[in-house]
């Protein structure tokens, strides 16, 4: 591997990302697979480092997930979008931040089609005002909320209480990175450090101190593929994609895997579960997983966020090996205390993988 | 446990543990056989391709990706006829390479 | 009596601009060589041996500079612009000269694919991804520490030719048969190796090339995938992995390969785009510099006085460059023969 050869491609895909004043747009689905994620970018960003980040309750899907399974024709994902942009405008922003890879894409993407397809925009424009009465200005930035993290892992760093590094050894944590595939593959200058060697999550893997692994699969796909997962009978296949990934990373010995998407994560931490189960296959350390994070709760560890806060006692896989690696403290007794301290249902063990 | 669905078994031809024994031994018998070049000539004029599925660029192709079932399938049902070896561009024999590959194993040993 | 005094400039001392000035001389005139490099010779004084007879490209070389001894010829020059005059061009050269020519002639040649642009390969990312020109050079200089006793080896014809992702959609014509040329002279290196070569379309129309293919299968066991690379990866002990769909079957492979040489295509040098239009000869669509006529007068521009020779035009052999060369200084001969 030649580093260098990699930073002059991530120079030529470097893109402008404002360090202020944002209009949020949640996920449909992070709130409930990683609860803590998209409150901690809030609190990260605005409690912790001062941005201004506004977020509006009117707001709804982008409708990305329906777009991608062919359920609705794009025009109504764009009447969608196009109203979100008017909560943007009608708030007074200019800058939009998605918490969401598909929302990401689906707003880019419609950009995109906007510019190439002015008299559709036009279109949109007139649907939406015949819907809802509104109207909007398109946004001057549209970032991902990793985007924004990636900027500002420099002031996080600073603010670090735990470094990524192997606590008895001194070594650097090995990470992988996982790009969700809308962030950079449909529009690879769009993403930072491009769609081949994307450097939005490596960039903040390294500036905390951990070192990023590449694996023959590192560009494949998780598996989810929207209609891959949703229709059982297809769902074989997401697990495939997803195992093809442990099978090629399993050589390097992560310590843990970093993800930007709202299905990646999910996959990557679940499917681990389902691997052990039909196979008996466990890819960590000593019968355990490997812990895949979101950017967030990575944030949130090095920050010094509690584990349980941060909800990370609803992976699957158990993150305590981890967090003894980094040295980060826990109470065992509190893992599964609920918002008002009393025990919520502790979940039932798996066969072959070990969990906590 | 079932969970309803199962791991699909990979269609891709891994090259890095594909067994050549029995390619290799072909072409040491047949050397003709590496100059190949999948024009497909041998099966469109092939009498018995219409319904037996029979192809010689297949065949040869199928034996350097570890495809032996369907390698083993197609040569049952050659009839030997030889229409195949008028018409190859680059010469090859394609009668005796059927002839000389039915009588090797998949280690590639001569068994009959 | 044709006037043997007129000033001809020919951009570029590759084996065109050498071959033109020589047979320029030959006809009386006294023709001028100006080449950025510091040394003549171009592209092909960095390659090894030749398709099809395997001949030392440095005694072609080493032969034309002998027979151009005499031409005045300025070396790390460049052209810092060029003007149409009323009957002629005039020069302003990087060492403060200007020259004022009668005639041009663009030599200017090529350039080399930047193989970096294909990201999926990893150019410059993965150790053991080379190009063409890098296994030339180590043909030269047998000095790579990434060529040690490889075990399986691969080449990828079509890098960045007839694809419009990469902005050409021109087929490279010599990669075909420099692929095939470099995968024998590996073979005979290390016949242990197993070579690949994976490729879209097989175009070996030149003399003997279709000897050149037959021989890599029979004699050398070269394995051909028809089917273009989807991507590169590095594999734990440096090795790369490559992907691609072998068409012929009809399903995806995977190959893990000690060295994968990847078959830069040919593009126009953007220096000569650059100079023809400051003149306004015309630039064609594929990049390339416009012949007058693509079949009867390749060498002539659609300006008087200006002439081509080579791969300025497009991807040349080199027996073809040195056709058009000697083609193209009859051309100026004829021009300047009928001004009188």
């Amino acid at each position: 591997m030649i580093y260098q050869g990699k930073q002059k491609i991530w120079a030529d895909y470097q893109k402008e990302i404002p360090d202020n004043h944002w209009f949020y747009v949640r996920s449909c689905i992070r709130q409930n697979f990683f609860p803590a994620s998209e409150k901690y970018f809030l609190k990260i960003c605005r409690d912790m480092l001062g941005r201004d980040i506004y977020e509006s309750e009117h707001h709804t899907t982008c409708a990305g997930i329906a777009y991608h399974c062919d359920t609705i024709p794009q025009e109504t994902a764009m009447t969608v979008v196009a109203r979100q942009f008017a909560l943007m405008t009608e708030a007074g922003y200019d800058n939009l931040v998605t918490s969401c890879i598909t929302s990401f894409g689906n707003y880019t993407e419609i950009l995109e089609t906007w510019r190439e397809f002015p008299e559709l925009e036009a279109r949109i424009r007139e649907d939406l005002w015949k819907a809802c009465r509104r109207e909007f200005n398109k946004p001057k930035y549209v970032a991902h909320a990793s985007d924004l993290m990636y900027k500002l892992r420099g002031e996080i760093a600073e603010r670090a209480q735990f470094q990524l590094v192997h606590r008895a050894t001194g070594e650097p944590l090995r990470i992988v990175e996982h790009i969700g595939c809308h962030y950079s593959k449909m529009f690879p200058h769009k993403g930072v450090g491009g769609a081949e060697y994307p450097c939005v999550l490596s960039g903040m893997a390294e500036a905390w101190g951990g070192q990023v692994i590449d694996y023959p699969e590192r560009r494949h796909c998780c598996g989810f593929g929207f209609r891959q997962y949703f229709v059982k009978a297809n769902r074989g296949y997401s697990l495939s994609n997803t195992h093809k990934k442990f099978e090629s990373m399993e050589p390097y010995h992560p310590d843990m895997i970093i993800t930007n998407c709202p299905g990646c994560p999910y996959f990557l931490d679940r499917w681990q579960y389902v691997i052990s189960e039909m196979n008996g296959k466990t890819y960590g350390q000593n019968g355990y997983g490997i812990p895949a994070l979101t950017y967030e709760e990575l944030a949130g560890l090095v920050l010094g966020v509690d584990p349980w806060d941060l909800g990370l006692q609803v992976h699957q896989v158990a993150v305590e090996p981890l967090l003894d690696k980094i040295g980060i403290p826990y109470d065992p007794a509190r893992k599964y205390l609920g918002m008002d301290e009393k025990k919520i249902m502790t979940p039932g063990l798996p066969t072959s993988l070990k969990c906590c | 446990m079932d969970f309803g669905f199962k791991l699909s078994p990979s269609s891709a031809v891994n090259l890095d543990t594909v067994d050549h024994a029995r390619y290799d031994r072909l072409v040491r018998l047949e050397p003709d056989a590496l100059t190949c070049i999948g024009c497909g000539s041998c099966s469109a004029t092939c009498t018995a391709a219409p319904w037996s599925g029979m192809s010689v660029r297949k065949v040869i192709l199928g034996l350097q990706r570890g495809r032996d079932d369907e390698v083993d399938a197609m040569l049952s049902r050659c009839m030997l006829c030889g229409k195949c070896t008028m018409v190859c561009p680059r010469g090859i024999n394609t009668r005796h390479l059927i002839l000389t590959l039915c009588r090797l194993n998949r280690k590639g040993e001569v068994v009959r | 009596m044709v006037n043997r005094t007129p000033v001809i400039a020919i951009i570029g001392a590759g084996i065109a601009g050498l071959e033109a000035a020589r047979q320029l001389s030959a006809l009386g005139y006294k023709p001028i060589l100006i080449e950025k490099a510091p040394v003549t010779g171009g592209h092909v004084a960095e390659w090894n041996r030749l398709f099809p007879d395997m001949s030392p490209a440095a005694d072609l070389v080493q032969s034309l500079e002998a027979q151009t001894a005499k031409v005045r010829t300025m070396t790390s020059t460049e052209i810092l612009s060029i003007n149409r005059l009323k009957d002629g061009y005039s020069l302003v050269l990087s060492d403060g000269n200007i020259l004022i020519c009668q005639a041009v002639l663009f030599a200017t040649g090529f350039h080399l694919f930047d193989a970096s642009k294909k990201e999926e390969y990893g150019y410059g990312i993965y150790e053991r991804v080379i190009t063409n020109r890098d296994l030339e050079q180590w043909f030269n200089t047998r000095h790579d520490a990434r060529i040690h006793n490889p075990k399986a080896m691969g080449f990828v014809h079509c890098v960045g030719s007839r694809d419009i992702k990469a902005g050409n959609t021109q087929c490279s014509k010599v990669c075909c048969i420099t692929a095939i040329k470099q995968a024998i002279e590996i073979k005979e290196e290390f016949p242990d190796a197993e070579v690949y070569c994976f490729y879209m379309d097989l175009r070996l129309f030149g003399k003997k090339y279709e000897d050149f293919y037959i021989k890599a299968q029979r004699d050398h066991g070269i394995h051909f995938i028809r089917g273009r690379v989807s991507e590169v990866g590095e594999a734990i002990d440096g090795r790369v992995v490559v992907k691609a769909e072998d068409t012929l079957n009809g399903k995806p492979v995977k190959v893990t390969l000690d060295l994968l040489v990847l078959m830069a295509g040919i593009v126009c040098n953007p220096d000569a785009q650059h100079y023809a239009r400051e003149i306004g000869v015309a630039v064609d669509d594929d990049g390339f510099l416009k012949s007058r006529d693509n079949v009867a007068s390749i060498t002539e521009s659609s300006r008087p006085g200006v002439f081509f020779a080579g791969a300025c035009t497009g991807a040349k052999t080199v027996p073809e460059t040195l056709a058009e060369a000697r083609s193209a200084a009859l051309a100026i001969h004829q021009y300047l023969s009928k001004r009188g």
